[in-house]
């Protein structure tokens, strides 16, 4: 695998000190400010960072993509020698796709909603070949057979809302394969789709790559997904590349500090809460994640590393149990399949599972936003469940349990300010008044939730995504409850953000001996999280225990296959094993 | 209004100064409406036989009509009785209708489907007839006018309220007020209309213009306020007997009054969307 290109050879595709800036409202903004970097032919090079980093317009302007605002304002870049900065509009279409083509995210959204499958192939092949209808619909078939989509024959005439987001994305590189170009850019080619899913495409272009001797810049905002596919990592901060080296020592050795950061900050599986963000790495760190740290940031450490288990006796009484929960949509879909648990106070509780798993179906039944069709909810001991989700608002236990929900942004009113999104709860359900108890009390829930106070008068769209996810924090605990639901709180968050985020909730329920229902995703975080975990398929539970004991060592295979999925820094085998194992 | 919303009307004004244009004509429509009666130099309604059908001079800006009255006086004085006409039709299509579309974007089910097909119904008739019948039924007075103009609009309204709901009801803040404690209809009344009503704000300046147009229609036909009360309909259909004998001021003035008033809230309406638009702030 080479590499590094040797220097007499001239790489695939070399980018030389390449300047792009946006034109906005307050004048020219520098998205990408001299990247450089080489890739080989048949290399697999990766692109990470958070967002704002630049990874994704440098892509775009390899491919001259970008916005009508966006201009590469210095630097070269070139395929096999020749210049394509200044090429003509001509030259680049016989360059996109027969040469250079790019996979984006959301592949439901890239696709055309009433075209079929077959069509859209065979426009991808007709755009640089002419070829009769039948003859496209045999290429189509064949690359379908590539992509290994199950019954290609039966997905060629299949409209694009009829297949799930992985075969979705099998097309989309079907596609981008049809005309064998040398390279194939994937930007974020697996955001979205569940774990087990994104194993299966990502090995999918691994495989496809390695066969055709394609090339492929892999970018993205997981490290795991860069240390397992990738011949070379490339680190982008601020619009500029920080560091670059082979995966396994550049996440075993991270040179840079930022690297350092992000390598911490993302949860492997044996890293601990306190792990995230060490405090030799905070100090004179200048990430905005970091500038985000708050109010209290030393308090905040002081508990993290405090890490002592906080599990509750054996003899502490439950605070909430689910009695088998179903809940069936009309039609007939049954979101959620006799469901049932136990959280005891101050007890976390994971709840994984991939998407239509009723994992959110069961965190909106648990905070009786929605009636279940059948099973009862016992909080405290009384029977909520028959309470009828439209009038539990007037129920005293309504402060009791509160939610933290999913998007940090479609989750605050736009015309609340931080302050009214913190201060309604404790109007509405404590009755409280305005006047300097109650902005006494938000005043302390913000410094909680590390929110420093004078952002409080400002509007969500003033915000930073961890700023939000901050207030919506702040907002659920401002009536104390006893039990918080917590529907993937990180999931629209970066790592580095994310890190901060997971220790305030860990913090919060140390303090607070709040009880936590963790929805998530992610396998590494809710280890990390949670006493016991809830493995949940379909709508039904598959296997519930002692995280770490479930972790280690899984009974049930469906709990051993998403296991399987979780992406490791530094775990063996690397893109030759992946290729070979195929 | 906070220095962020400021600064962006501002520069929505910079690159749009047709819309500061438009505003600046619908300040000063409303001032004339408000001031008009006693800034004019004639009685509007006092006869002046004598003066009949002068051409527009130095002492008559806009000539007299046919029984000697200031035709520029009356257009002033007119100011007030349309745009006050359209004002309320158009607040009262607005209030019910944001209500009763939010309600029904946000229950949906069998509300919203009767209310659904109420208003296409509604939508189906020729809408300036029924306002006809409306007034003709109800009699012929300005508070007839009002309702007439108010139902005829009240169907866009209830569509885009419902529309806008809609899109609202399922999003992560209205979740969070309910666990905040709201009940089902705190939070369509308290979270969901403030939000939707900045859209339809733009809704109401388009509208308003509609509304004037279709009150001066209805004068014009006979329906509505009637002469000697100075309105730009009647001015219109009485100066059109006297079009073919070359005294086009009768009906060139009211006619360019009317068309300058609509243009203006049309104007505004497209200048409003720029402004309350999100998307836009970037």
């Amino acid at each position: 695998m080479n590499a590094f290109a040797s220097p007499g050879e001239t790489p695939l595709l070399a980018i030389d000190d390449l300047h792009v800036t946006f034109s906005t409202r307050r004048g020219l903004v520098e998205a990408v400010c001299g990247v450089s970097l080489q890739v080989a032919a048949g290399e697999t090079l990766g692109i990470v960072g958070e967002s704002g980093s630049g990874k994704s317009v440098t892509a775009f302007a390899v491919t001259r993509l970008l916005d009508a605002s966006g201009r590469i304002a210095a630097g070269k870049v070139r395929f096999k020698g020749q210049d394509i900065t200044s090429a003509s509009s001509k030259q680049l279409r016989s360059l996109h796709g027969a040469a250079i083509s790019m996979i984006f995210q959301n592949p439901r959204g890239a696709l055309n909603p009433i075209r079929t499958v077959a069509l859209q192939i065979a426009d991808a092949v007709g755009a640089h070949e002419r070829i009769s209808a039948s003859e496209g619909r045999a290429r189509a078939l064949d690359l379908l057979k590539a992509v290994l989509i199950r019954d290609p024959e039966k997905r060629l005439d299949a409209y694009p809302h009829e297949l799930s987001g992985g075969m979705c994305q099998r097309i989309m590189i079907a596609m981008a394969i049809a005309s064998r170009p040398a390279l194939l850019i994937a930007d974020e080619p697996t955001t979205g789709l569940d774990v087990t899913t994104q194993k299966t495409v990502m090995d999918l272009l691994a495989r496809i790559t390695a066969e055709r001797g394609m090339a492929m810049i892999l970018i993205t905002h997981d490290l795991g997904l860069a240390a397992r596919y990738c011949d070379r990592v490339a680190v982008m901060q601020h619009g500029k590349v920080v560091e670059e080296a082979e995966p396994r020592s550049l996440f075993r050795a991270p040179r840079h500090d930022y690297t350092k950061r992000l390598v911490a900050a993302s949860p492997t599986a044996t890293s601990k809460i306190a792990d995230l963000a060490p405090s030799s790495l905070r100090e004179g760190a200048s990430d905005e994640a970091i500038q985000e740290g708050g109010a209290n940031p030393s308090g905040l450490l002081r508990s993290a590393r405090n890490d002592g288990e906080v599990k509750p006796a054996p003899g502490t009484p439950l605070l909430l149990e689910v009695q088998s929960l179903v809940k069936r949509y009309d039609g007939g879909v049954v979101a959620v399949n006799d469901v049932s648990f136990a959280i005891r106070q101050g007890e976390s509780l994971g709840l994984v599972g991939e998407s239509g798993s009723g994992k959110s179906t069961i965190s909106r039944l648990v905070c009786r936003l929605i009636d279940a069709s059948e099973g009862e909810i016992l909080f405290d001991g009384q029977p909520i469940g028959q309470q009828a989700a439209r009038d539990f608002h007037k129920s005293p236990l309504r402060k009791d349990i509160q939610i933290v929900f999913q998007d940090p942004t479609d989750s605050l009113n736009p015309r609340f300010n931080a302050f009214d999104c913190i201060a309604h709860p404790l109007r509405r359900l404590l009755a409280m008044k305005d006047g300097a108890a109650l902005s006494e009390r938000v005043r302390e829930c913000a410094a909680r939730a590390g929110l420093p106070a004078e952002l409080l008068e400002r509007f969500p769209h003033q915000l930073s995504g961890g700023q939000k996810a901050r207030v919506g924090i702040a907002r659920a605990i401002a009536c104390r409850p006893r039990l918080l639901v917590l529907d993937e709180p990180t999931a629209a968050l970066d790592v580095s953000v994310q890190a901060v985020i997971l220790q305030l909730l860990d913090s919060l329920r140390r303090e607070d001996g709040m009880a936590l229902l963790f929805v998530s995703h992610d396998l590494n975080v809710v280890r990390m999280m949670c006493d016991r975990t809830v493995v949940l398929q379909n709508g039904a539970i598959v296997e519930q225990g002692e995280s770490l004991a479930l972790f280690r060592a899984p009974q049930a295979p469906y709990t051993r296959q998403l296991l399987d999925a979780v992406l490791h820094l530094d775990g063996p085998g690397q893109r030759d094993a992946v290729v070979a194992g195929s | 209004m906070t220095s962020a919303t400021f600064r962006h009307t501002v520069w929505i004004l910079r690159g749009n100064p047709v819309t500061a244009v438009a505003a600046a004509g619908a300040f000063i429509l409303c001032v004339l409406a408000i001031i008009g009666p006693s800034i004019v130099p004639y009685d509007p309604i006092a006869s002046d036989v004598p003066n009949a059908l002068q051409p527009p001079s130095a002492k008559y800006w806009a000539g007299t009509d046919q029984l000697g009255r200031d035709v520029f006086s009356r257009l002033v004085v007119a100011a007030r009785l349309d745009l006050a006409i359209a004002a309320s039709a158009v607040t009262l299509s607005f209030a019910l209708g944001a209500v009763i579309g939010s309600l029904c974007g946000y229950i949906g089910g069998r509300l919203d489907r009767y209310v659904g097909r109420f208003v296409d119904v509604l939508m189906a008739f020729p809408l300036f007839v029924l306002a006809m019948a409306m007034v003709a039924a109800l009699g012929n007075r300005v508070e007839n006018i009002v309702i007439a103009t108010a139902i005829i609009n009240l169907p866009f309204y209830i569509r885009f309220a419902r529309a806008e709901v809609n899109v609202r009801r399922n999003a992560g803040w209205v979740e969070a007020a309910r666990a905040c404690g709201d009940s089902h209809l705190s939070v369509v009344l308290r979270f969901l209309l403030p939000n939707v009503l900045p859209a339809m704000a733009v809704q109401v300046s388009l509208n308003l213009g509609w509304a004037i147009l279709n009150a001066a229609g209805l004068s014009f036909i006979g329906l509505g306020v009637s002469a000697p009360t100075p309105e730009w309909g009647i001015m219109v259909a009485e100066g059109a007997r006297f079009i073919s004998t070359g005294k086009w001021w009768l009906v060139a003035f009211p006619g360019l009054a009317l068309m300058l008033t609509v243009l203006c809230f049309n104007l505004l309406g497209d200048g409003l969307r720029d402004i309350l638009d999100p998307r836009m702030r970037t």
